[in-house]
């Protein structure tokens, strides 16, 4: 008995092992160094000097603007992304022949195959001069400029971070119960009274996974406001990457990204908090 | 045995040699240094000469440098020749180009710092001194003095020029007509009639020295309220951009740009391809510059970094480099091999009233903590 337990104990620290080690010395490691920096100075020509000061944090209002921007255009971008992934992942679940979803699954995740760098620049063309515009020209819709602002960034978004929003929406829907469903239509609701209050909030579990994916990555993202924004669209991202690249302030890039990550934390939290109060109250309505 | 000579004869001879006078065969020859060597090389075999090219080079070049900025066809017979492939990685600025150095375990073997970047290098211990003897290929004598000063700290060589060049901006004359000749120009035109078509670098040095110049101050200027006038522009400016982006080559050949600020080469090759792109050097000034070969410190191909230095160097490699990339060579002896239409060409050789008005950049300009925040709050906004 106390040998099993003993030999069961070692299996898990063996097996655990590997992630531990692994974890400790790419994440728990760097994560100690950027917090050390973050108190430091930065030396006379650039780079990293110790010290103990909390000047980085005191000047962090000097980044307020590329906050701001990332406070807004990363969650607008998510919600857009949700709004557009959601009939696609609800036909995909419910309305398709069951012999096409497999491939139509694999043809979302298509995009994946080739380079997100590639899929930048080709939208750059795209909603260049000679692109949409162009067209739009056409119809009598001068000279609209669309590449290098905010809206460009928003289309790139929701592009590019499509394909991570489909699954976990796809999957939600596609084990809800059906049962549920024909219960509702028996008591008398209407099909759109069905999908608001039942479908939807049995969904919403994956619309806040997909979500979740999807707002953290634009949260850190520098290579989309960079290309789509034409350097104009200055996320914490970009800020960051001048500050270690550029002007090459350390300290001050490390105290700005461990405000990222709390930032981040704080954000999910309380997303996650919101998400799951809505969904537990409809499905007590429900119930 | 050769007579011995006196430290007077030996320094006059030493001072004939570096000015060129004499070659490098005579000046050994006459002060024995030669013959010496030859018997010192005997008994230790590291003395012995290398030959440039030498048989037994091995391993791959790490080279960093900037975008289009050099002939494949000559890093194609590099390879051919020695058996040692290029790696090229493709940078956007000096100041990453310190960041990576700075972080360590870059693997490159070559670099190309800008001129106001060597003396940093040096002070921080990331540059290699250069062993001239190494570099047969390469004859101060034949240098433009104005180009190499900055490549050599209290007499030691750390980098050899590669190219020079200046910083104004291209126009697109298809939709530009108005024929600017200024940096005011340039500013007020952007704000006016070219709201969102111009381009300016993502780099502080330039831009904020070029929005200096704006106002007739220097493009060096550390001053805080020169600084302040200048960001004031930039922040008026900004809304008016296309993008900030120092990639402005496919932004002006596609149409979606008809302005950006610009380095002498690109001009050529956007000219090149299209006749009405047009480069405009400021009448109120702007930069100079001169790109330079260097060895990081820790190179793990020394060997190959010089033997590639000292062939980029020779005289007709270099021609076909110039021809490539359009940034007028240092070296006289390569001029004599390039192009008459490229030594006749405005945009490498701009009249000289508008040259002299042109400045060097400094190593406090780049370094200066203030023109980060400004380059920051001026792309945040």
């Amino acid at each position: 008995m106390n040998t099993t337990q003993q030999r069961s104990g070692l299996v898990t620290t063996a097996l655990l092992a590997p992630a531990g080690v692994f974890f400790f010395f790419l994440l728990i490691l760097p994560l100690i160094v950027i917090i050390v920096y973050s108190f430091g100075e930065r030396a006379p020509a650039g780079g990293y000097s110790p010290a103990f000061t909390f000047d980085n944090y005191l000047n962090l209002p000097a980044r307020g603007k590329a906050i701001l921007n990332t406070l807004t255009l990363a969650p607008l971008a998510t919600l857009l992304t949700a709004v557009a992934a959601y009939p696609i992942a609800y036909f995909l679940a419910v309305k398709v022949d069951p012999r096409w979803r497999l491939a139509l699954l694999v043809l979302v995740m298509a995009p994946f195959w080739t380079s997100q760098l590639l899929r930048y620049y080709a939208w750059i063309l795209i909603l260049g001069s000679k692109g949409i515009p162009s067209w739009l020209a056409l119809i009598g819709i001068p000279d609209l400029r669309i590449i290098n602002t905010p809206y460009a960034v928003l289309i790139g978004a929701v592009y590019g971070f499509l394909p991570l929003m489909v699954p976990p929406i796809y999957v939600s829907l596609e084990k809800l119960d059906k049962r549920l469903l024909e219960a509702s239509a028996d008591l008398g609701a209407t099909p759109w009274r069905s999908f608001m209050q039942v479908t939807l909030p049995m969904s919403l579990p994956g619309v806040a996974t997909g979500s979740m994916l999807v707002f953290i990555l634009l949260m850190g993202d520098y290579i989309l406001p960079q290309f789509l924004g034409g350097g104009k669209v200055f996320f914490i991202g970009n800020a960051l990457v001048d500050l270690f690249l550029q002007s090459r302030n350390w300290p001050f890039g490390a105290a700005l990204s461990l405000s990222l990550c709390a930032i981040m934390f704080v954000a999910i939290f309380l997303y996650m908090r919101f998400v799951l109060r809505q969904s537990n109250l409809r499905q007590e309505a429900v119930v | 045995m050769t007579d011995t000579i006196s430290t007077k004869t030996f320094l006059e001879e030493l001072r004939r040699y570096q000015k060129g006078s004499v070659s490098r065969r005579h000046f050994l020859g006459v002060t024995g240094l030669g013959l010496a060597t030859a018997v010192m090389a005997g008994a230790v075999p590291g003395l012995k000469p290398r030959r440039a090219l030498a048989q037994n080079l091995s391993g791959t070049l790490n080279f960093t440098t900037w975008p289009n900025y050099f002939a494949q066809a000559n890093f194609d017979e590099f390879t051919k020749k020695t058996g040692v492939p290029i790696n090229v990685a493709v940078f956007g600025s000096n100041e990453e180009m310190l960041a990576k150095l700075q972080a360590g375990g870059t693997g490159w073997d070559v670099f190309v710092p800008t001129n106001y970047t060597i003396s940093t290098y040096k002070d921080l211990g990331l540059i290699e001194p250069l062993d001239l003897k190494r570099l047969p290929n390469y004859d101060l004598s034949t240098q433009d003095p104005r180009f190499v000063s900055e490549g050599t700290i209290d007499g030691v060589v750390y980098a050899v020029p590669k190219d020079w060049g200046t910083t104004g901006y291209v126009i697109n004359t298809k939709n530009v007509k108005s024929n600017p000749t200024t940096w005011k120009e340039f500013w007020d035109l952007t704000k006016g009639e070219l709201t969102g078509r111009t381009m300016v670098h993502d780099y502080q040095l330039t831009t904020i020295g070029n929005a200096l110049k704006y106002f007739g101050y220097s493009f060096n200027s550390n001053d805080e309220k020169e600084l302040a006038d200048a960001e004031k522009l930039l922040l008026e400016v900004k809304p008016h951009l296309f993008a900030i982006n120092s990639d402005y080559q496919p932004s002006m050949r596609n149409g979606d740009a008809w302005m950006s600020v610009c380095w002498t080469g690109d001009a050529v090759q956007l000219n090149r391809d299209i006749p009405e792109m047009q480069y405009v050097l400021g009448r109120e000034g702007g930069e100079i510059w001169t790109d330079y070969y260097a060895i990081p410190k820790g190179a793990q191909n020394p060997d190959a970094a010089y033997a590639f230095i000292d062939y980029i160097l020779t005289p007709e490699v270099n021609a076909r480099e110039v021809e490539a990339h359009g940034y007028p060579s240092t070296d006289s002896r390569t001029n004599a091999l390039v192009p008459k239409a490229m030594l006749e060409n405005p945009i490498l050789y701009p009249a000289q009233d508008l040259l002299s008005n042109l400045e060097f950049g400094a190593a406090a300009t780049l370094t200066n903590p203030l023109r980060a925040e400004i380059m920051a709050r001026f792309k945040a906004a």
